[in-house]
């Protein structure tokens, strides 16, 4: 693993904390994806009995994921698609550059692969004078700009209209000034309807492959990856193993909670099934484990291996409302990606599973019932004993556990506490409570929740003997 | 040993016992609706414009007062010969840049998402429905089906190289979520509701 400085999630969210106004608006943008999450929900009286589906479909899967990916390799050979497999990133982005290489081809169109993010592939083929062109508009912005995406779904949800006008000035030479979102998108699809008309190469993304027959599913809205894939003479399709689903039928579960929980649409506009090439014409699929197979093998968070990448935790979590995408330093962000990188690596990623409050509203919202903040709980646990916690968290997560093992501690904490904060408030709010950064502190109540039972029980108790 | 010796050596190992049950998707897919209702509301909600017609005529005289017909536009049926090139199917995909109009029938559509399920043997060319400015399909109303469940086991193990379920004009939100029609594909979708 690269040694490179991670800056802290905390470190990170203080920073993305400094501009309030801008803040207070990219919570309220996903938070409005959030609301129309929910109204697209409620449209559907079969929702409750679709996510329990859906999850013991994936139950299924994982249970039996030997078996599907060997019936989906077959099918998907008998179709004419030709499979490779990688251990890990390296592997991947070798496949992918020994296909470009077979084919003497020095320019790739990319539609949306968080996959191919996890892996850095962009990165890769650029050290090897290949140039990849992002497809989804959002990816192309964050591209431009040189950034990662901030979200698995709104990949430049951290931007305004205004940076995305001064890119596309910068790099398209629009209007300046001009930050009409029609006429920025209409200068963009110039832009890429030239990058598809001259690609030979096409990489796309997988939402789900069919282990019965073969085939694999791509969503988009905009249409970028068959136009990507349609006009090129080589598709590439990277999945990692989970995708798999068992038969064709279960699209219908599936596609039905994907778009709604992801931005409340009914569906995206193109569900598109890959199953053979165009006659004379290439298609692969590269399938990657990158430490899946390990976290399948993690009892406690082989669950996250469900996700169907919809992007709903993170609309809902107001830890990442409040922080962006971009303090997770990870592929994915959010509430599910805090539960997949540290699997990827622990030291380097312990401090997300803190960055959340387990209020549980992504596990609320989760389409396959993925115990998420469960999950981030467990993962602490398991950090702190392997020693990975994050230093600020580790001093007063020793204190709290002396302090939660010791009742009379504990009564004298809460009595010191309430004390402390009432008459020196500047002892609580100050830089070394983190939880005090951001937070204006509640009122101190007269009595602790355990004096006001001893005395209320003291009383009912006294009343029952009347 | 090959990495997908190892990969699968791996999942082998790690995978849980298995559970072998699949759900019972019948209980899916009972939500009672009016089919023919839900599917305008829906397609109108996405940006689409549902057209009612009678007859192959009335959408041709739709098609002339509302697209330049001295532009390029194509069509997979020969009932539409007169004001669409039928003549397109083998050509080179690129060359299919310059069109204006395609119109492909559909196999169904579904009232919850309004999605219409198109494959390649009724496309022409894949790419045909994504790469025109415009584009118009036509689904007879008898095949429109209420939710996803029905349309899986509509399509069954149909055999197709291709196929896609569309909803809607092509669009984006990820300029500050404001819905803009026309990313890539085509900037307006007309579903023809035949008899
Ligand atoms: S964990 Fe659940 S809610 Fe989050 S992205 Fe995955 S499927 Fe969606």
């Amino acid at each position: 693993m690269s040694s490179e400085k991670i800056i802290q999630h905390s470190e990170a969210a203080t920073k993305f904390n400094k501009d309030v106004e801008r803040v207070n608006w990219h919570d309220e943008t996903l938070w409005f994806v959030r609301a129309k999450r929910d109204k697209s929900a409620h449209q559907i009286a079969d929702w409750e009995l679709l996510r329990e589906t859906a999850s013991q479909i994936k139950f299924n899967v994982l249970s039996n994921i030997h078996d599907y990916l060997v019936e989906f390799e077959a099918n998907a050979q008998r179709n004419g698609i030709i499979v490779h497999w990688a251990a890990d990133a390296k592997e991947h982005n070798e496949i992918v550059h020994s296909i470009m290489a077979k084919h003497d081809v020095k320019q790739m169109v990319k539609s949306k692969s968080m996959l191919t993010e996890e892996c850095h592939l962009n990165d890769y083929l650029a050290e090897k004078g290949i140039e990849v062109i992002d497809s989804d508009l959002g990816e192309y912005i964050v591209q431009l700009r040189k950034e990662p995406p901030s979200h698995i779904v709104l990949p430049a949800i951290h931007l305004k209209k205004e940076d995305v006008s001064e890119t596309f000035h910068e790099h398209l030479g629009t209007e300046k000034g001009n930050f009409n979102p029609q006429y920025l998108t209409e200068s963009a699809r110039h832009s890429l309807r030239n990058t598809f008309l001259t690609r030979k190469v096409a990489l796309t993304g997988v939402n789900f492959a069919v282990a019965e027959t073969g085939e694999f599913v791509v969503c988009t809205n905009e249409g970028n990856a068959d136009m990507g894939a349609h006009l090129a003479d080589v598709h590439i399709a990277c999945m990692g193993f989970e995708k798999l689903i068992p038969k064709r039928e279960h699209l219908g579960v599936f596609l039905r909670l994907l778009a709604r929980s992801a931005t409340g649409q009914p569906i995206t506009t193109f569900s598109s099934h890959f199953k053979k090439p165009r006659d004379g014409k290439e298609m692969h699929i590269v399938i990657v484990d990158n430490g899946r197979s390990t976290q399948l093998g993690r009892e406690d968070f082989r669950n996250s291996l469900k996700c169907i990448r919809c992007g709903a935790c993170m609309n809902t979590c107001p830890v990442y409302r409040r922080s962006g995408g971009h303090s997770y330093h990870n592929a994915v962000a959010g509430p599910i990606g805090s539960i997949l990188a540290p699997n990827l690596d622990m030291s380097k990623n312990a401090d997300l599973p803190f960055a959340s409050t387990l209020c549980g509203s992504c596990t609320n919202v989760c389409p396959v019932k993925i115990d998420i903040h469960d999950q981030l709980y467990k993962w602490r646990q398991v950090l702190v004993k392997e020693g990975h916690t994050p230093t600020a968290k580790t001093v007063a997560m020793k204190t709290m556990a002396t302090v939660l093992a010791n009742p009379t501690v504990f009564n004298i904490a809460g009595k010191s506490g309430r004390f402390v904060m009432k008459n020196i408030p500047g002892m609580v709010s100050n830089k070394m409570n983190k939880w005090y950064d951001q937070r204006e502190m509640p009122d101190v109540p007269e009595q602790s929740f355990r004096e006001w039972y001893k005395k209320n029980s003291r009383e009912s108790k006294e009343k029952g003997n009347e | 040993m090959s990495s997908k010796g190892e990969i699968l050596k791996r999942i082998k190992a790690n995978q849980p016992e298995l559970v072998s049950e699949l759900p019972d998707l019948n209980l899916l897919g009972s939500e009672q609706f009016d089919v023919l209702e839900t599917y305008k509301t829906v397609l109108k909600g996405i940006g689409g414009d549902p057209v009612e017609v009678a007859n192959y005529d009335e959408i041709i005289n739709y098609i002339k007062s509302n697209y330049n017909l001295e532009k390029r536009l194509i069509t997979t049926l020969p009932e539409l010969s007169e004001i669409a090139s039928l003549d397109w199917k083998a050509v080179d995909p690129h060359s299919l840049q310059d069109v204006e109009l395609t119109v492909v029938k559909a196999h169904f559509g579904v009232a919850e998402n309004s999605g219409l399920w198109v494959t390649d043997d009724i496309l022409g060319q894949r790419v045909a429905p994504f790469i025109a400015q415009y584009l118009a399909i036509i689904v007879h109303k008898k095949d429109l089906i209420p939710t996803m469940q029905q349309a899986y086991q509509r399509i069954g193990n149909m055999e197709y190289g291709f196929g896609t379920f569309i909803a809607g004009p092509s669009k984006t939100a990820d300029i500050e979520q404001s819905l803009v029609l026309g990313a890539h594909g085509a900037r307006g979708l007309i579903v023809f509701l035949l008899d």
